[in-house]
């Protein structure tokens, strides 16, 4: 069965451990600096060619999201009555419960025991797999990252590249250790060429799709006005599961509805650039509830908020809910690619997951969740990365100030002490002796909450003879 | 045009010399910069860390410090930044409408070194001397947050004597990130030490920024490594002279 990320220990804990992994260090910086070579390429080939650039595409990318969460209330009941029409059965889902009971109860009256998979986010983020599990239900995964780490009873670490932080010899143990018990073994005299490794996976999941009663999957859009929804992909696979199956079953984030159809212009052309650094992604699948005839002749459609109006109703945040889960900032984030995704402890890892994690799920009361906001230098590269312009270190610094908020009132952890009377001190200084209050509460501060911390691995200058308020008080400011 | 100098707290008290340079070479080019002695800090250390309530009164010291000034000069791009970007998040935050509009009179008043000389003083050769191979690191802020661009380069080739090399992947942060270095002091020093290597691989005699809270730390892991660079804040290469 496949791992949980129930329990990751807070970010700083979790980073310490993956840092001493030279081999992840390596796969991750291969990997990263391959995606964004390919995407830097592409931007300046928009910037080239199209009207206002990049930059343009940006802004069109953006407003289209924010129109459609500012308009949140009325886009949803539109995208309800559009996908009734079409003859799809529309569920509502509070929370992951609800959702994972609703695919559950769907399943059931089938009689099926095994559902086929689309890549997908959100079925991650609410546990879907294991609640199916559960049941006596099995979810095969059919993207082939995510078949990786299905089968290697492992967890994801990327959005979009799921086993990014395995490379193909590993992959090959991987598939001759376990498709066996899964379906179809693999081949005995199976290499780690890519293309080998591909068609091992696909003879493998060929017999899924072609038995699979249920498919499930995700969504990238949903088109409110149409009922239409939108899965973007690399494989086919995901093709395959929404096509095959006699029933098919969307778990769909509010947020993930646009207005119209024409605002998928912009979404689709910053997608594929941002994310796989491709001018256009090989699938594109749209369907809207039933074709008689052809497809799925049972489609549901669940609409699940988990947290995403809690996340709506915060002013700085609610910019998080127009993600378009391309990875872009993972890809250019320090701190991502020196940790990976695993020790963000969530299906949502690196700059985006540090902003979106806590405004889903609420800060104040899980230390692993309070510890996300903290795991950034605040460099900028995710905010000149993001597609749709989300201002992840201004929202990072704005989930700080709420971590902190959560815990006033209780006892002070010696952070807060230090920097209480750092803010104290400097807020009253009285001209010459705040050069030496600063420089003595400095020490104080390394003493006790940083030095071992600082000093493991840097040394640290040393303190000047006199500070430089005391020099231009002595000097007249270098005039004597 | 008066214009006073914020020296930041990190220089004030572990980096005079950076200070200094900027009076003596603000001075060379004719400018008679004041130091208000009511200064302190910018308040970044407490915004960055979520401590926004205790951000208000340093911000209130701020404004009150450099009130009056046409321009407010800093060796730091990331106390600017702190100052352009930051203050009016904490002046909102203290539901204070004076102390929103003393931001908004001295914020935009606020410029790191090499903005005031390019845009202000527009000048690129300040008559510096330093014969040495130097390499500069742009820092995330005044890359992303401020947009200097290349300004301090600009400065930088019109020093006499000296080599300017490149330094590779040079627009990734060395990861100090304030706080980020001790809260997340693993990760910060796996991020430095890349840093450092690129630095080492120029074959450079002297690391250059615009800020000395990013070549402290990645000067304390060359100076562990031993490495035989030095880090300079570019106002002491502009300043120097023959």
């Amino acid at each position: 069965m496949s791992a949980t990320f129930v329990g990751m220990p807070p970010f700083p804990v979790a980073a310490r451990e993956k840092l001493a992994d030279s081999q992840l260090r390596r796969n991750l910086a291969h990997a990263t600096g391959t995606i964004r070579a390919r995407r830097a390429h592409l931007v300046a080939e928009v910037d080239a060619s199209v009207d206002g650039g990049w930059e343009a595409l940006r802004l069109a990318g953006a407003a289209v999201k924010e129109t459609a969460l500012l308009s949140l209330d009325r886009q949803l009941v539109t995208l309800e009555e559009a996908l009734t029409r079409a003859g799809a059965t529309v569920h509502w889902a509070r929370d992951a419960e609800e959702a994972n009971g609703i695919v559950t109860s769907v399943v059931k009256a089938h009689g099926a025991d095994e559902v086929v998979k689309v890549k997908s986010m959100v079925t991650q983020e609410i546990g879907l797999n294991e609640a199916l599990a559960a049941e006596g239900i099995a979810a095969w995964e059919t993207d082939l990252a995510e078949l990786i780490v299905q089968l290697g009873e492992d967890l994801p670490s990327h959005i979009l590249v799921p086993a990014i932080h395995r490379n193909r010899a590993e992959i090959r143990e991987i598939f001759l250790r376990t498709m066996g018990d899964a379906g179809r073994p693999a081949p005995a005299d199976l290499t780690d060429t890519p293309a080998v490794l591909a068609a091992a996976a696909r003879e493998h999941l060929r017999e899924k799709f072609l038995r699979a009663k249920v498919g499930v999957s995700g969504a990238n859009f949903a088109v409110a006005e149409t009922g239409t929804l939108v899965v973007v992909e690399s494989e086919g696979n995901g093709r395959m599961c929404l096509t095959l199956p006699e029933v098919l079953i969307s778990v769909v984030g509010i947020e993930k509805v646009v207005a119209t159809w024409d605002d998928l212009d912009p979404l689709l052309r910053l997608l594929p650039r941002s994310s796989t650094g491709e001018r256009m992604n090989p699938y594109t699948s749209m369907w809207t509830g039933v074709t008689p005839g052809d497809g799925p002749q049972e489609v549901h459609v669940i609409l699940l908020d988990n947290g995403r109006t809690r996340a709506l109703a915060d002013e700085v945040g609610r910019q998080a809910l127009r993600c378009i889960r391309c990875s872009a900032c993972l890809n250019v984030c320090p701190v991502y690619e020196r940790t990976g995704g695993h020790a963000y402890g969530s299906v949502y890892p690196g700059p985006i997951g540090a902003i979106l994690n806590p405004l889903l799920r609420g800060v104040g009361h899980d230390p692993q969740i309070d510890s996300l906001p903290y795991a950034s230098s605040l460099c900028g590269a995710c905010f000149e990365a993001c597609p749709v312009l989300i201002d992840i270190p201004s929202v990072l610094v704005d989930q700080r100030a709420k971590v902190v908020d959560a815990h006033r009132g209780g006892l002070p952890k010696p952070e807060a002490v230090a920097l209480k009377a750092a803010a104290a001190g400097l807020a009253g200084a009285r001209r010459l002796a705040f050069g030496e209050r600063f420089t003595r509460l400095g020490l104080w501060f390394a003493r006790r909450v940083g030095a071992s911390a600082w000093t493991s691995a840097r040394d640290l200058p040393p303190a000047p003879p006199e500070s430089f308020r005391q020099w231009w008080s002595r000097t007249d400011g270098g005039r004597r | 045009m008066r214009v006073a100098l914020m020296v930041t707290c990190v220089n004030d008290a572990l980096f005079p010399r950076t200070g200094q340079a900027v009076v003596t070479l603000l001075r060379r080019l004719g400018v008679d910069v004041e130091f208000p002695a009511a200064q302190t800090c910018c308040a970044q250390p407490m915004v960055n860390t979520g401590y926004l309530d205790e951000a208000v009164a340093v911000v209130r010291t701020f404004v009150s410090a450099f009130a009056g000034y046409d321009a407010v000069v800093t060796p730091s791009a990331s106390c600017a930044a702190s100052a352009r970007h930051q203050h009016a998040l904490v002046a909102r935050r203290s539901g204070d409408a004076g102390l929103r509009a003393a931001v908004d009179a001295v914020s935009p008043r606020v410029r790191e070194l090499s903005e005031f000389l390019v845009d202000v003083l527009g000048v690129t050769d300040v008559g510096a001397y330093y014969p040495h191979t130097v390499t500069y690191h742009p820092t995330c802020h005044s890359l992303r947050m401020l947009g200097v661009g290349d300004r301090p380069r600009q400065l930088l080739s019109r020093v006499r004597g000296l080599t300017l090399l490149d330094l590779p992947d040079a627009d990734q942060c060395c990861g100090f990130g304030g706080t980020f270095a001790v809260k997340n002091a693993d990760t910060s020093v796996a991020m430095g030490a890349d840093k450092a290597r690129g630095v080492r691989n120029t074959g450079a005699e002297v690391l250059v920024a615009a800020d000395n809270s990013c070549l402290v730390h990645i000067g304390g892991v060359l100076s562990r490594q031993r490495a035989g660079v030095r880090t300079v804040h570019l106002a002491e290469i502009l300043a120097a002279t023959e």
